[in-house]
């Protein structure tokens, strides 16, 4: 068997790519500290204010993971959008099953 | 007059016709992407599940201060998820989601190293390539851990006077101390299908990082792998980021 040792050029760091993760990774830091902030600043009797907020914050955080740590915003167009339009469903899901719960509670209580 | 016929086709032609990647990714980038869409719906599904059940119960309506854990109403998770591993050797009487706080820094961090096995795999190099990819290991390893600790102290249960029945002590699938029988049961679900997948996404690195260390991507010439489980190591913390915010916060 031919023993033979690759040649492989090793490329530098990208420096920027590195501080742009590092970037990224403070973001998502610095929210879910503002995440506890608000769960024990806000009282529990602003309950919708409360879901709003974690829900945006929430979301903001997986904009970046998805965008930036997985590259999706780096990517055509076209495989963009083949993944985040699918997501639509959920919101629709969402919607349905929260008003039943409401319904659902309203029958037994 | 073949010939011309052969060439108005050649300038038409699909990107869709074969021959080059439309999407710009590799078939197996491609649908890793598909799966990880399929997943989300099965989490999204879990997670509605989470609220949908939620809202048919009954909230807490007194004041936190007052709070104590009752079969009426469901539970405010910051009073149930408040136990910090040696809190009471230390004299802290609770330490409301510290505990998750932290289980959430360290997927974060080990999103990142892995984002930098990624970077080093675009480059070629093998000796940082095995270095990110084993600290995203133990970051998963150490997740893993307080995983355990967090299931083992929810079932163990905790103070008992915090209950208004007082008839139960710590949790199972058909009955738990802190609420009504399915806040359990969806606990046990929702972060027990997370940790599973945090699980196969450690053994999945591990053969990765295996495979590197063995010289397989450099003979392959390319490092796609590392990337494509690098998707699903992310997707895996973005899981969490949802699990984090409508298990524990809201």
């Amino acid at each position: 068997m031919e023993q033979r040792t690759p040649q492989v050029e090793v490329q530098p760091v990208n420096k920027a790519k590195v501080k742009n993760f590092i970037k990224v990774m403070l973001y998502l830091a610095v929210i879910t500290l503002i995440e506890f902030g608000i769960a024990f600043t806000v009282p529990h009797e602003h309950k919708w204010v409360r879901i709003i907020v974690f829900i945006v914050l929430t979301i903001v955080k997986a904009y970046y993971i998805v965008a930036e740590f997985m590259h999706l915003g780096h990517e055509k167009k076209s495989l963009k959008m083949s993944i985040v339009l699918p997501m639509l469903f959920v919101v629709f899901f969402i919607f349905i099953m929260i008003y039943q719960g409401g319904a659902i509670l309203e029958a037994l209580y | 007059m073949a010939n011309t016929a052969v060439i108005v086709e050649e300038d038409k032609k699909n990107i869709w016709s074969g021959g080059v990647s439309p999407m710009k990714a590799s078939y197996g980038k491609l649908m890793m992407w598909f799966f990880l869409l399929s997943d989300a719906f099965t989490f999204s599904a879990l997670l509605i599940t989470y609220g949908l059940i939620r809202f048919s119960h009954p909230a807490y309506a007194g004041s936190v201060a007052d709070f104590k854990f009752s079969q009426e109403y469901w539970p405010i998770p910051e009073k149930v998820f408040e136990a910090f591993p040696g809190m009471h050797a230390l004299g802290i009487e609770s330490a409301p989601l510290v505990f998750v706080g932290l289980m959430t820094f360290i997927l974060i961090i080990s999103s990142v190293t892995m984002v930098l096995a990624v970077e080093a795999g675009e480059r070629m190099d093998r000796k940082a390539v095995e270095k990110w990819m084993l600290w995203t290991i133990l970051g998963g390893l150490t997740f893993l851990g307080c995983q355990a600790w967090e299931w083992a102290h929810f079932i163990h249960g905790a103070d008992i006077s915090m209950n208004l029945e007082g008839i139960f002590q710590g949790a199972g699938l058909s009955y738990n101390q802190y609420g009504p029988p399915n806040f359990a049961a969806l606990f046990f679900f929702i972060t027990g299908f997370h940790g599973f997948h945090v699980f196969s996404g450690v053994l999945i690195n591990f053969i990765i990082f295996y495979q590197a260390t063995v010289g397989v991507f450099e003979k392959r010439g390319h490092y796609e792998m590392v990337e494509k489980v690098g998707l699903y190591w992310h997707f895996v913390d973005l899981v969490w980021v949802f699990v984090f915010t409508f298990f524990y916060l809201v």
